[in-house]
């Protein structure tokens, strides 16, 4: 789950992360008013859930009134494009309103969950301000790793070798080691996947300010963190996906045109793996999980119908420890239900197939059966084909 | 032989009285899965399906001589479980449980490295349908009855997709030695060269079908133990073709986050280590069929 940056600098400042001033607004009017708390040039922050937000016109320095009113109502309201967000872009409905900094140096600092190593690695490199993987494209010498021990935690000897590997004045490492181990620790007592600071700047008052905080955090450990789980903004969510996760369905939008319909992550991918090599688009990625239940199942075609694109729908269901007749008398009953027209291609597979089969092909309803997954992907890439 | 567990290992329930760890314990007890026991604490000294129930791992251990576990306890607890199976000697663990917390899977890999690797306890999962040595025993959720014996492994993260290679294999006549499930967690217990180490070593497995998709080191490494240590042919199939970057796709681990790590790259680092790529889902069957048809051809 990912959160605002004003939001991972007010989790981060709690460690002992220094930030820069700043405010949160709404509007035009609140975003001047924040700047005159702060005296002083400001920089308008656009809120999203993406990263390279200055290159799309979504951070703006501004020097007085007008221009932090221009700069707001170029911003709120307005979806900010990004080469992170896809061409739908992401809604901007709240400002950051920060002040302005007199950076002298520019660094990069990342944790991550290394999944090489099971642990826990902090990344850090003097060309802070770029994204990390053009970092590793174009000066990977400057890249410095620490890998944590997760039975003692990060040591602040660690911390040092990173500032110090960063060639800072030993004045600013005592500045340095504590940001670094506060970050480290809000990581680790959030239950953080990813935290990254860039730039972590060194200003020429000889400050060190985190200027950007990006965090997002472990979905399977929000049970236990649940003032992180209350940051979720559901503004920032395929809306086709924040529906399916409120249902408890695991759902991804794509930009396809066959709507899916799995039980299991595995078999989903593979599904839409097989409606590519028939010469399909799925519109999604829908795992149901183990149960496949006739209430799932419905919810299942409520949650893929919102999307206005699905010509066709593909059902793919292996029946482990439930049975195929029960499911097919699922699919049935949601179709019926739901009165959907399109055509569905059914594909059922394990215990009690052959009578599960039966009731498709019986139902009287615009059902198409198939076989195999080949079958299925095919069927189903035809039936898009001859709708569109 | 076949790797992990067979007719023979006692086996234990962790979470057994629960209403899941209840059903699936009944399937692999009608399976013939040698059940022992089980653990609920605080219901220790009583009796559940015919078997004794526990209130320590230890306990349950001492008293049945348990080698093998299945974790079915919920996500919050499942990682203190584990540990507590490692600490009391049992061999092999399978967890079920989806949804632990990846830090406490990180606890959980740095703990079991408290005991010498010879005696360390193998552990599968979480979040994977568990294994199964068909016609011996089965120590997981899967339907049992769409393995045939045979002496193909199978390792996968996926569960729905390992039951799809095992009927595929079924119906051209291929049985399976073991099928093993490592599960769609970014940390796992074992990982797909870990099993595809197991299989090379066991007499009764010919050759292995491992099933990986997007994300992660893990098959990659795996091509290059295949290339370094194996003489059994290796037949892969990695989920997620389509799959866009940065999107995670139902599995806690399957998501492209570097270099390395979509379901093309994947394919060509292990078709550069000699593994034999299975171009469908729907064609895992046959080309395992086809390389066990060549191997025959060489004897």
């Amino acid at each position: 789950m990912d959160i605002h940056e004003y939001q991972a600098k007010e989790l981060l400042t709690k460690f002992g992360v220094p930030i820069p001033r700043g405010g949160l607004a709404y509007s035009p009017e609140q975003a001047t008013y924040r700047a005159s708390e702060l005296g002083g040039p400001v920089v308008v922050k656009a809120q999203i859930h993406s990263g390279a937000r200055g290159k799309a016109g979504g951070v703006k320095l501004c020097r007085n009134e007008r221009e932090i009113e221009e700069a707001a109502e170029s911003m709120l309201g307005r979806k900010l494009v990004t080469h992170q967000t896809g061409p739908a872009g992401k809604l901007v409905s709240r400002l950051y309103i920060e002040e302005a900094t007199n950076i002298d140096r520019e660094i990069y600092l990342g944790f991550v969950m290394d999944r090489a190593s099971e642990r826990i690695v902090v990344v850090a490199s003097a060309a802070g301000g770029m994204d990390i993987e053009e970092i590793s494209a174009t000066q990977p010498d400057t890249i410095i790793r620490v890998t944590v021990d997760p039975a003692v935690g990060m040591q602040q000897f660690q911390a040092r070798e990173l500032a110090f590997g960063l060639g800072v004045d030993p004045d600013i490492v005592n500045k340095l080691v504590p940001a670094i181990m506060g970050c480290y620790r809000a990581f680790r007592d959030l239950d953080a996947m990813m935290v990254e600071i860039n730039p972590l700047v060194i200003t020429k008052e000889k400050q060190v300010l985190a200027l950007d905080a990006k965090m997002s955090f472990d979905e399977n450990a929000l049970f236990r963190r649940p003032h992180i789980a209350e940051l979720r903004d559901k503004s920032q969510e395929d809306p086709r996906e924040t529906y399916a996760s409120d249902r408890g369905l695991s759902y991804v939008g794509l930009d396809g045109d066959i709507g899916c319909i799995v039980n299991g992550a595995g078999l989903a991918m593979a599904t839409l793996d097989m409606i590519k090599l028939a010469g399909g688009e799925p519109a999604n990625f829908l795992d149901i999980g183990g149960g496949a239940s006739p209430e799932r199942v419905t919810k299942s075609f409520k949650a893929v119908l919102r999307d206005k694109n699905v010509r066709a729908i593909l059902v793919n269901v292996f029946a482990g420890i439930n049975r195929c007749d029960w499911v097919a008398k699922g699919v049935v009953d949601a179709v019926k239900e739901l009165d959907i027209k399109m055509p569905i291609v059914v594909r059922l597979a394990g215990t009690n197939v052959e009578e599960g089969r039966k009731i498709i092909d019986n139902s009287g309803l615009t059902v198409i059966s198939a076989e195999t997954l080949a079958d299925a992907a095919k069927k189903a890439v035809e039936a898009a084909k001859k709708a569109a | 032989m076949a790797i992990f567990i067979n007719e023979k290992t006692p086996i234990l329930i962790q979470g057994f009285t629960g209403r899941i760890g209840t059903f699936h314990a009944q399937e692999m007890i009608d399976y013939g899965s040698n059940v022992v026991g089980g653990v609920t604490p605080g219901k220790g000294g009583t009796s559940h399906l015919g078997r004794p129930v526990f209130n320590t791992v230890k306990g349950a251990v001492d008293e049945t001589g348990a080698e093998a576990s299945i974790v079915f306890v919920p996500p919050p607890f499942a990682a203190d479980a584990i540990m507590e199976a490692a600490d009391a000697g049992i061999k092999y663990c399978v967890c079920i449980t989806d949804g632990i917390p990846a830090q406490d899977m990180i606890r959980v890999k740095r703990y079991m490295r408290r005991y010498k690797k010879e005696g360390r306890m193998v552990l599968t999962g979480p979040n994977c349908a568990g294994t199964i040595s068909p016609g011996k025993a089965m120590l997981g959720i899967m339907p049992g009855h769409i393995y045939l014996p045979g002496r193909v492994g199978i390792v996968g993260r996926s569960g729905t997709l390992g039951y799809e290679a095992a009927e595929q294999l079924k119906a051209l006549g291929i049985g399976v030695s073991t099928s093993v499930g490592i599960g769609g967690d970014p940390i796992n217990g074992s990982s797909h060269r870990d099993v595809l180490e197991a299989f090379e070593k066991d007499p009764e497995t010919d050759a292995v079908l491992m099933i990986g998709e997007i994300g992660g080191p893990q098959e990659a490494e795996a091509g290059v133990f295949a290339k370094e240590h194996m003489k059994k042919p290796v037949i892969a199939y990695i989920a997620g073709l389509s799959a866009p970057k940065g999107r995670r796709m139902g599995h806690a681990g399957a998501i492209v986050s570097a270099f390395g790590e979509s379901a093309a790259e994947k394919v060509e680092i292990l078709k550069g280590c000699g593994v034999t790529i299975a171009p469908t889902p729907s064609e895992m069957g046959s080309t395992v069929a086809q390389v066990l048809g060549q191997q025959r051809k060489v004897a």
